[in-house]
């Protein structure tokens, strides 16, 4: 093995340790952190395939806006010190099974598509300006469906954080009721 | 090999002594722009060894965590919120020819992606102090940093459109005296959204003292306490070094760019921090709502106008 695949299967390890420990761990906020750990080894993982680009993207935007987000999110609503007891959920066998499916559906697409096939990394592969020009090219449709797709979902977060909005005269009593939990969505608008 | 190291103690150095540099500059402006003195004895000459006296004092102070903290989460925090901006301090150019330690292609991403980072320390320390005010601290940290982060990266893409690259060096080398006005809007919102990001005056709501006993850094003590107040003025540093090189023009001055680059931008750089102070002592906190409404109802719309005016003058040119 190359040094190269050495760190890329520690950093591998990492992420995925981090991650089992996001979904196990009793400590609420403590499985914030630990997600901040997986992302970074995936960024570092993206840096060893020389995608420089991506890995930064994935430290700005997942470590510094996500996880804050949920940090804020979590110390808004209950952010318990010490270990809480209800944090385990009866569908925990139903969302391993769901996870070990998604994982083998994965790994069967990357072993069938690939095999043994190896790809020399070439430095530069991933900069911003291979990876603008394959999006801005080759993939610009998808990228513009996506786009308004995102845009959707941010009318319908606005749509949904908004109480000034109200559309049938029969429901306003039940929106009103529910005054105090929109008010909160508030803060879901940073993303 | 020689120079990477030669490199690397230079930044360690700037990363060890711009920070006091500036704090000491704050003693001293605050104090004369209030009609006073400011630190006068330690170190005899106009209190110039004010900051290692306050140095000396913290190391010597107990080593305090909570009852009730969350141990682990409380000690790490200090170095979450410091050790972010030494790295950023890693790609910051301060003159032509590889006068950088390490030239990155994305650079603008890495600095931004990184100094976002530090403010996780933060929040650690709001959440692990068992404190209902350093909570709410922390709480404020994150929505401020929701809310600015956005119109700092658009401000900084717009530069980075104008250069046609993301690597910090290279937009210094495309830079241009009519960048100035060009790019003046990105600049005030890059550099205001910086100060939120940093927490200080007046955007200073998470920390204030008066109402919120110094938000997530209450509990803490001794040399961890030192080490978040050394992380907020290297914060400075590396804002004011940031400005300095995507909106300034870096090491470029009248005269002399390859000779005295680096002492351009040093000077860009106090000129910036000695803006920071100036805007401590002058302005009254903002309010927990103000805030958020100066980002999206003025910071992010001046962003994206900048970004389009960026993109039309860059396919008019």
């Amino acid at each position: 093995m190359s040094g190269q695949e050495v760190v890329f299967a520690l950093l591998g390890v990492v992420a995925v340790g981090s991650a089992i420990l996001v979904v196990t761990t009793r400590r609420l906020v403590h499985a914030a952190l630990w997600l901040v750990v997986s992302f970074g080894a995936l960024a570092g993982g993206y840096l060893v395939l020389t995608a420089e680009f991506v890995a930064w993207v994935q430290v700005l935007i997942y470590v510094g806006a996500i996880v804050v987000l949920l940090l804020f999110g979590i110390m808004l609503t209950r952010a318990p010190i010490g270990e809480s007891a209800d944090l385990d959920s009866g569908n925990r066998w139903a969302a391993a099974a769901v996870a070990a499916a998604t994982a083998a559906v994965l790994v069967t697409v990357v072993v069938m598509g690939f095999g043994d096939e190896r790809m020399a990394l070439e430095a530069g592969g991933g900069s911003a300006e291979a990876l603008g020009a394959s999006v801005f090219r080759t993939w610009v449709l998808p990228f513009e469906i996506l786009s308004v797709l995102l845009l959707a979902s941010l009318v319908g977060a606005i749509v949904l954080s908004r109480s000034d909005i109200r559309a049938r005269p029969e429901t306003r009593v039940r929106s009103e009721e529910r005054e105090p939990e929109r008010g909160d969505a508030g803060g879901e608008d940073g993303v | 090999m020689l120079e990477i190291v030669v490199k690397l103690a230079l930044v360690a150095a700037a990363f060890a002594f711009l920070p006091l540099l500036v704090g000491q500059a704050e003693h001293k402006v605050m104090a004369h722009m209030q009609g006073r003195l400011g630190p006068m004895y330690a170190g005899a000459f106009h209190g110039w060894a004010q900051l290692v006296a306050d140095g000396v004092k913290f190391a010597q102070k107990e080593d305090v965590v909570p009852r009730d903290a969350d141990r682990w989460v409380f000690k790490l925090a200090p170095g979450v919120a410091l050790v972010p901006y030494l790295l950023v301090l890693l790609v910051i150019p301060v003159g032509p020819d590889g006068q950088v330690a390490l030239d990155l292609g994305p650079g603008v991403f890495f600095a931004l992606a990184v100094m976002g980072v530090g403010v996780i320390g933060a929040i650690m320390a709001g959440w692990a102090s068992a404190n209902k005010y350093s909570l709410l601290g922390g709480m404020r940290v994150a929505a401020q940093l929701m809310s600015y982060e956005l119109p700092m990266v658009f401000a900084a893409s717009s530069v980075a459109m104008a250069a046609g690259t993301l690597s910090l060096t290279g937009i210094v080398d495309e830079w241009r005296w009519w960048w100035l006005p060009w790019q003046a809007v990105g600049g005030v919102v890059f550099f205001v959204a910086g100060l939120a990001e940093l927490r200080r005056p007046p955007f200073d709501m998470p920390v204030a003292d008066s109402e919120i006993i110094f938000g997530p850094y209450t509990e803490y003590g001794g040399l961890r306490f030192a080490l978040f107040i050394l992380s907020e003025y290297a914060g400075i540093v590396v804002l004011c070094a940031l400005t300095t090189v995507l909106f300034l023009g870096g090491w470029k001055g009248p005269f002399l760019d390859t000779e005295l680059g680096w002492l351009w931008t040093l000077l860009k750089v106090f000129a910036l921090a000695f803006c920071v102070i100036w805007l401590r002592v002058s302005y009254p906190r903002m309010r927990e709502d103000q805030l958020q409404k100066l980002a999206w109802a003025w910071l992010v719309p001046l962003s994206l106008a900048q970004l389009a005016l960026t993109g039309v003058l860059k396919v008019a040119l």
